[in-house]
């Protein structure tokens, strides 16, 4: 413990620090970054997916259905149950347009 | 027309680490353990109910809801609506007697939205928890964190609301209590009742059948739920949104996830119903103030994070 870590998520080009033992996810939202979406933090609904490009960590247990066996080998994790063992670049997957501008949506989502 | 379906009696829930999550139901949320089966389930209640258990946690590789129970009056009716569920076209399941400990048989069957429901009129009646029914005292002393009085009701998402909701009237006795209707005169959420609460069971409409959105529990007062909030960020729990007030029946709430990502509410207040009321009807426009009065906007994690 007591290391810190640098995360870069590629698509957006943001850099946030996040120290040994800290999720991925919890680091981004404490430093008021929205690069990766945010769901229920509890490795359960897949909202926070990426794909780690380059870097070592350590997993959490995670939903099957958004990480198959085999998943974690491609460096496809959840956001939330990743913790770093070195510098990472992640990506998230390509966003709806409008959702990294806004947190808000519209009712259109129910239709 | 009531069927003789009295009230929500249980939901089992998948979670992915069991010592996990009997943390948070147990110590956080206030549900008392009540007993643990072979299988490695864990049965727990709030502290009001008087039926042995009404949370039954199964460890799992995927979060997300097993099937969600209801207590009928007794076993003529159970028999009864076990047959007109066959009459109306569904398959029905039967789960013997004792597979949940201390529970009747039970009868299982798939809504159209995709999930499992199941009817039973046998559990093993423990009494309300630390006060018991004879010159009871107002509350028990040793109950833990935010002390959920009881579990009240599920939110679901999936397809074919018209049907589930024919499904849930006519064979079930279930009443539409408060509806979303989208400009088209589609209706798009669907509260149900089968008692004079608001919601016993309610859906949203969400194209991928059979997804969990929350399990709810009662809370007697706003102070109570402040209070839950509160206890919410001492143990750093993901919180979904609130303390906020629903315009959608009524109720002050707050939503969490469980360590799995299954996302629980805890609320206080809300409408009544009774069977001549008309339903309660929000237009899809003003969804944002339906679900959250005070913010009057949707943030898109509540419609589209589920388990």
């Amino acid at each position: 413990m007591g290391e810190t870590y640098q995360v870069t998520e590629q698509r957006s080009g943001q850099t946030f620090r996040c120290k040994a033992g800290q999720s991925v996810l919890k680091a981004m939202e404490q430093q008021g970054l929205k690069c990766v979406p945010v769901g229920c933090r509890g490795g359960g609904c897949g909202f926070c997916k990426i794909t780690v490009l380059n870097g070592d960590f350590e997993c959490g247990k995670m939903s099957r259905v958004h990480v198959p066996p085999g998943a974690i080998g491609e460096g496809e994790v959840l956001a939330c149950r990743i913790y770093p063992l070195g510098n990472l670049i992640i990506e998230c997957r390509p966003q709806p347009a409008g959702r990294l501008a806004s947190e808000h949506t519209t009712t259109k989502v129910l239709r | 027309m009531k069927k003789g379906v009295m009230r929500p009696g249980h939901v089992q829930i998948r979670v992915l680490d069991m010592d996990e999550a009997v943390k948070h139901y147990k110590d956080l949320l206030g549900l008392i353990e009540m007993d643990r089966d072979d299988q490695g389930r864990v049965y727990l209640k709030g502290w009001t109910e008087v039926d042995k258990f009404s949370v039954v946690l199964r460890e799992a590789d995927e979060p997300g809801m097993d099937f969600m129970g209801f207590k009928c009056l007794n076993e003529d009716v159970l028999g009864q609506l076990r047959s007109e569920l066959i009459e109306r076209g569904c398959e029905v399941e039967d789960i013997p007697a004792g597979e949940l400990r201390d529970c009747g048989r039970r009868v299982r069957f798939i809504a159209p939205t995709g999930h499992a429901f199941e009817l039973y009129a046998t559990k093993k009646q423990t009494g309300k928890w630390g006060v018991g029914n004879h010159n009871p005292e107002a509350w028990p002393r040793g109950l833990e964190g935010i002390k959920a009085t009881r579990f009240d009701h599920c939110l679901l998402y999936g397809p074919n609301l018209d049907e589930t909701l024919d499904l849930f009237r006519d064979v079930l006795g279930f009443d539409l209590a408060e509806q979303v209707i989208a400009p088209d005169g589609k209706r798009v959420a669907q509260f149900l009742t089968v008692s004079t609460k608001a919601h016993d069971i309610a859906f949203i409409h969400h194209e991928e059948p059979g997804k969990f959105h929350h399990a709810s529990f009662f809370l007697e007062t706003w102070q109570d739920v402040l209070k839950a909030a509160d206890l919410l960020s001492m143990t750093d729990t993901s919180i979904d949104i609130g303390p906020t007030r629903h315009g959608l029946t009524h109720g002050q709430t707050i939503y969490f996830f469980d360590p799995s990502g299954n996302r629980n509410e805890v609320f206080a207040g809300g409408d009544y119903h009774y069977p001549d009321h008309e339903p309660v009807t929000w237009d899809a426009e003003e969804l944002g103030k339906a679900i959250f009065y005070h913010d009057r906007v949707l943030n898109e994690r509540f419609l589209t994070v589920l388990t």
